[in-house]
């Protein structure tokens, strides 16, 4: 079943796909030469030991690395075939390419002005306008009932879990197509896990997910294919079940076992 | 031999518990100790001539100059606020990391800090009353004051900004927003009460100025008419409330109703701080709301 999604999936043109991808802070080279396509309505894992540049390659995608200083980047980021580096401007790409961080990170202000934000951005004044877009964000993030109550309450008295579906909420409000996830469940507990992961499934027939995760198990319940990164380098992609069953690289083979992480 | 150590180490901090709730109360104490000195010798004091409209030698009314030192200090801030507040902005979230000219402002904004009062009365009474020709003057006065508390409303807001976390940068930019909307929805919203902190110690340094106002603003005791004047008015010379106190102090002729002005000025800075902090938590939780 996974090996006939594969197949179809490649020859449909990916959503996203970075190009000999090779990025430097200063001297040190994160990232070494990357291919890597990111079909459109699939959930992609990155996994790899700390360090492999996998939440890196994440922050290429929306040129949140344009924010640190001392980064250098070469090769080409594509989304939807455009050079998401030339031919995108940057506040759009972020639009299109949304993230949703490690922790939480609700602003200290109301939930409906949370998730306000990102529209009133783009130029949504209209408060019925916006009083539609928060509950469709909300109902896409499995909190309305929870919080269609509270909306005036400040969003840092929720608790971690619902911050941060408070934030895939906030991130989902732009309208965006491909929703980044840098181990947006890390900071949580189990259940709160759960509800995320449950989350993803439902969103993928809409949105194309990314999502960096350093838990091995995360990456096969929820991905439809997974990357293994090492040293900053892109060792393996397949579909979930085939990398962790059958992987082709011996590097694969003994990270995915368990033997080095 | 463990049991003596053990009760050697207990010694110690009872000890150093007993020296700190010492520190806590002298300073407390002290406190207290002016505050009630003031209260007590000034309050019997607070008659109703001191608070007549014209200023006598006489009645020594502070009426005038308690105005004065609103104008001033309005106007003051008027001016630093929104070059301090730009500067650090500039500083904080516009400026490369490790920037030349950054360090150079920087330096030059604590070295502001530490010179004294008197120096920057010298500089005002060379630069605005002489040079520009403003004469002993409340527009000449709240230059002076103006960049006298400019380093300081640029450090504290610096600070206040530094201190928002890089998290609702990241958050914001990673929703499409620019550098600006970033900036003033996101940032500063966090940041004001900190940054209303540096503007309320600003403002104690203007209301209790002295001696940059000495040869700045002068020291006639009278409200510059505006009505009667209009923009002139501006560079009628003025005596502020702590000028006030400091004429009649070194008078030594109206020690009672000395004492009274200095509650006064006491309760002014008081109420002005009590009335900062409920601005700045109005602005903290009430923002852009549809």
């Amino acid at each position: 079943m996974a090996k006939l999604e594969y197949h179809s999936e490649q020859k449909a043109s990916p959503k996203m796909s970075v190009k000999d991808l090779n990025l430097y802070y200063k001297d040190f080279q994160a990232l070494k030469s990357v291919n890597l396509d990111f079909p459109a309505h699939q959930v992609t894992a990155l996994i790899g030991p700390s360090g492999c540049g996998k939440s890196t390659l994440l922050k290429c995608l929306n040129r949140m690395n344009d924010l640190v200083a001392g980064c250098q980047i070469t090769g080409t980021v594509f989304l939807d075939g455009q050079d998401a580096y030339k031919e995108v401007n940057v506040n759009d790409l972020r639009r299109r390419v949304g993230m949703v961080f490690q922790q939480p990170n609700p602003f200290p202000m109301s939930i409906y002005d949370n998730i306000a934000f990102g529209p009133r951005t783009h130029g949504i004044k209209s408060r019925s306008d916006l009083d539609v877009i928060v509950e469709q964000s909300l109902r896409s993030a499995a909190l309305w009932d929870e919080l269609k109550d509270r909306l005036k309450k400040n969003a840092l008295s929720l608790s971690g879990g619902q911050q941060q579906r408070l934030c895939i909420a906030r991130a989902l409000a732009v309208k965006p197509e491909v929703l980044l996830m840098d181990e947006s469940t890390a900071a949580l507990d189990p259940i709160s896990t759960a509800k995320i992961e449950e989350l993803v499934g439902e969103l993928k027939d809409s949105y194309t997910i990314i999502m960096v995760t350093h838990n091995m198990l995360q990456a096969r319940r929820v991905s439809d294919r997974t990357a293994f990164f090492l040293l900053g380098e892109m060792v393996e992609m397949g579909p979930t079940e085939i990398l962790f069953s059958r992987p082709r690289e011996k590097r694969t083979a003994s990270y995915v076992s368990g033997e080095f992480g | 031999m463990a049991f003596s150590d053990a009760h050697g180490r207990r010694l110690k901090a009872a000890i150093v518990r007993w020296v700190i709730y010492g520190a806590t109360l002298l300073t407390v104490a002290v406190l207290f100790g002016i505050l009630g000195y003031i209260l007590c010798n000034g309050v019997p004091n607070l008659t109703p001539e001191l608070f007549a409209w014209e200023y006598t030698t006489d009645n020594v009314s502070l009426m005038p100059a308690f105005i004065n030192t609103i104008l001033i200090a309005a106007l003051a801030l008027t001016i630093a606020v929104p070059l301090g507040i730009g500067a650090a902005i500039y500083l904080v979230e516009y400026a490369r990391r490790g920037n030349r000219f950054v360090m150079v402002v920087r330096a030059a904004a604590e070295t502001l800090q530490g010179i004294p009062s008197i120096i920057y009365g010298l500089f005002g009474l060379l630069f605005f009353v002489t040079a520009l020709g403003w004469r002993l003057s409340l527009m000449a006065g709240a230059f002076t004051l103006a960049i006298m508390v400019l380093p300081v409303i640029m450090r504290t807001t610096e600070e206040a900004l530094l201190a928002v976390p890089n998290a609702y940068r990241e958050a914001s930019f990673g929703l499409g927003a620019g550098r600006l909307r970033t900036v003033f929805c996101c940032v500063l919203p966090t940041a004001i009460p900190g940054i209303v902190g540096g503007v309320i110690l600003a403002l104690g340094r203007c209301v209790g100025e002295v001696a940059a106002l000495l040869y700045t603003a002068g020291s006639v005791a009278e409200v510059p008419n505006f009505l009667q004047q209009g923009f002139a008015a501006f560079f009628q010379p003025t005596r502020t409330l702590a000028t006030h106190l400091y004429v009649l102090a070194s008078e030594g002729l109206h020690t009672q109703e000395t004492f009274a002005t200095a509650v006064v000025l006491l309760i002014l800075v008081i109420t002005l701080n009590l009335g900062a902090n409920f601005f700045a938590k109005k602005l903290g939780v009430k923002r852009e709301d549809g």
